[in-house]
């Protein structure tokens, strides 16, 4: 892959050879690019992708916005959905495919109306990640919940933990797991205590740092127990 | 109240929600006189000059300096960009969310500020796609800037121009390396480019780009606000200014603390985040994610900065400590580490896309006990044929703490794979997989 490719067409400030940037421009078959008459795409999600693309000053900048238009959409990037967003973007439908295929959370297969990742990584490990991915697993069995291990969510704070609907919610005991399918089904609020945008910085929490602590005088292995406050 | 031992200057005010809007933030934090001063009072020069005097070292993981980094950029008249690299997916690491969550406008202020130094027309933010939580706290807070005049055409009457957009990933630790980033950017699959051309100098849809983290980023108001002499009187001399270190794994209090770099060790873990659990003991810590080099307790008392932890043999990276007690087993967390980087690498480089694919097979085999004696040697010399011969450095980000864990860890590894019922010695190996010796003269 050449490292300006594209380049050419976005920025006029650089001359670019084009034998060196067409090779991955995605509209280069016009006759692979569907019309937007043959798709039958909605006239929201048209308008949405298509406000996208404004935002940037290369069209094509809007490819993961609008698959997670479609998925949004359709709850998952189905082939018609991305015929259609290909149709507004002037893009090929293969080019739209090798982008939702190399992002975790764009789905090219159906998914269940909610979806639970649940982070498996080293400090989720460490403190029982496996086993909450589990009783995920089980809670969500013959559920219309797609539940699937993933690889870091940037929230080691709350670990173990897990995120439902693109929200965060830890640390979760593994029980907890069939509370919150439970309160999927039934549409009310998941987890309200353990949601993370609740949360304080960890020195301000009760028994934090930032509380009188008994131990700041030395610190080494088995240092006092804490008040918890 | 914060600890005396946390030094808030980025996570100042940070307990208080109203820090998220723009009026709580000029109100709580002073926010935006920065800005004013920046570009009403300064010149580029001026700005860049004050940012690379400071000191101040990108807090993403490489830790190079940003005033220079962002001097690379060519002068003249052309379309510049800045990116804001908030694809924070070092396992380990968790220091932006909590930066954006609690204080979006910092971030936003530092933007319009490095825009400024880097004389850029156009700024991304390029956050991670599971943190759906903080891209609506983001594009709230923009919106808020926009409607302020801190952001859009003619900016506070200067005739100076900035458009910021927040854009979402989808899930890829590789768009976090900066010409991924770049490439998820232009929509397409976010693999990693050649390097030479670096992004300052044809970077984003082809432009001069200065790509920096969001916590390098969130640095910048302070310093305009207070003067590169102010932010060299935290840290040490090699590593200015405060650092927002995330502490996890195996400690009793894990989360983000603001300190001064160069803090004892032994104070983030055992002072701030609690130590272990009582009764347990640390046995091994990353010390800057899950991609540095794995260290011992005897190293603990080491200051917590870029210079200490490279002459340790390890890094500071993104400033994220993992600690694991004497509860966990070396060869799983091993196995659990590269099986992340096999899992996240783009596929674009072989030594990478092989090497970690094989180092699971065999990590496995060591946990499963069907390793041979070799294996241990074989990982070993994987990951040195790994390092340094990829486009990117995530392949080395695997290879680095294996072999750490590997080297420190060994007599662990034999351990586990002795337990496990494989043969410690190559003849009862042999013997295991071809039958007796004799038999394999014979058909030789």
């Amino acid at each position: 892959m050449s490292p300006v490719d594209g380049a050419g067409l976005s920025n006029p400030n650089l001359p670019v050879d084009q034998a060196v940037s067409e090779g991955r421009v995605p509209g280069r078959r016009e006759e692979e690019i569907p019309e937007l008459h043959e798709v039958g795409c909605p006239a929201e999600l048209q308008e949405r992708i298509e406000a996208l693309m404004g935002r940037y000053p290369d069209r094509k900048s809007a490819s993961i916005p609008a698959l997670w238009a479609v998925q949004e959409r359709y709850g998952w990037c189905t082939p018609e959905g991305i015929r259609q967003a290909a149709a507004v973007m002037r893009v090929t439908p293969a080019y739209l495919e090798s982008v939702a295929s190399f992002y975790d959370l764009l789905h090219t297969e159906a998914v269940g109306t909610h979806r639970i990742e649940v982070c498996t990584n080293i400090s989720c490990w460490m403190r029982g990640g496996d086993e909450l991915l589990d009783a995920f697993e089980a809670a969500a069995a013959g559920e219309d919940v797609f539940v699937t291990g993933f690889e870091c969510l940037g929230a080691c704070d709350i670990a173990p933990m897990a995120s439902i609907d693109q929200r965060y919610y830890g640390p979760l005991e593994a029980a907890e797991a069939q509370t919150a399918i439970d309160q999927l089904r039934e549409g009310a609020e998941v987890l309200p205590a353990k949601a993370l945008s609740a949360r304080p910085l960890a020195a301000d929490l009760p028994g934090g740092a930032a509380s009188p602590a008994p131990d700041a005088g030395s610190y080494g292995a088995g240092a006092e127990e804490d008040t918890d406050g | 109240m914060a600890d005396p031992r946390e030094t808030r200057v980025l996570l100042a005010h940070a307990e208080d929600p109203a820090l998220r809007t723009l009026d709580g933030y000029k109100r709580l934090a002073g926010g935006y006189a920065p800005l004013e001063k920046a570009y009403r009072e300064m010149e580029q020069d001026e700005v860049l000059k004050e940012l690379e005097d400071s000191g101040l070292r990108g807090r993403g993981g490489a830790g190079f300096s940003m005033g220079k980094k962002a001097s690379f950029l060519p002068r003249g008249e052309m379309a510049k960009y800045l990116c804001c690299n908030a694809d924070e997916s070092e396992p380990g690491a968790f220091k932006d969310r909590e930066l954006m969550q609690h204080n979006p406008h910092q971030l936003i202020e530092g933007i319009a500020i490095a825009a400024l130094a880097a004389d850029a027309g156009h700024a991304f933010i390029f956050i991670r796609g599971e943190y759906a939580a903080q891209a609506d706290i983001l594009d709230a807070a923009v919106a808020e800037a926009y409607e302020a005049g801190y952001l859009g055409t003619n900016i506070l009457g200067t005739h100076r121009d900035l458009e910021l957009v927040v854009h979402r990933g989808a899930g890829a630790y590789i768009c976090g390396e900066e010409t991924a980033l770049l490439d998820a950017l232009e929509g397409k699959r976010g693999n990693p480019r050649l390097k030479p051309p670096f992004p300052a100098v044809q970077g984003l849809y082809g432009g001069p780009t200065l790509v920096n983290n969001v916590e390098t980023l969130s640095n910048a108001p302070h310093i305009v606000r207070n003067g590169a002499e102010w932010f060299r009187q935290f840290g040490t001399e090699q590593s200015p200014g405060t650092k927002v270190v995330s502490v996890s794994g195996g400690v009793r209090r894990p989360g983000n603390y603001e300190v001064e770099l160069g803090i004892p060790t032994r104070e983030l873990i055992f002072g701030l985040a609690g130590g272990p659990e009582p009764g347990h003991e640390v046995k091994a810590f990353y010390p800057g994610g899950s991609s540095s080099p794995v260290l011992t307790p005897a190293e603990l008392d080491l200051p917590y900065s870029f210079e200490a932890m490279a002459e340790a043999g390890s890094m500071l990276g993104s400033g994220s400590i993992i600690v694991a007690d004497d509860r966990v087993s070396i060869p799983h967390m091993a196995l659990r580490t590269a099986r992340f980087y096999h899992h996240e690498s783009c596929g674009k480089c072989t030594p990478c896309r092989e090497g970690t694919n094989w180092t699971v097979k065999m990590l496995e085999r060591v946990v499963r006990g069907e390793a041979t004696p070799m294996d241990l040697d074989i990982i070993s010399s994987v990951q040195s044929n790994i390092m340094g011969h990829c486009l990117c450095v995530l392949g080395d980000s695997m290879a680095m703490p294996v072999s750490a864990m590997v080297s420190k860890f060994r007599a662990e590894f034999e351990e586990v794979m002795a337990s496990a019922g494989a043969p410690l010695d190559v003849e009862t190996a042999l013997a295991a997989v071809q039958g007796p010796a004799e038999t394999l003269g014979a058909s030789t």
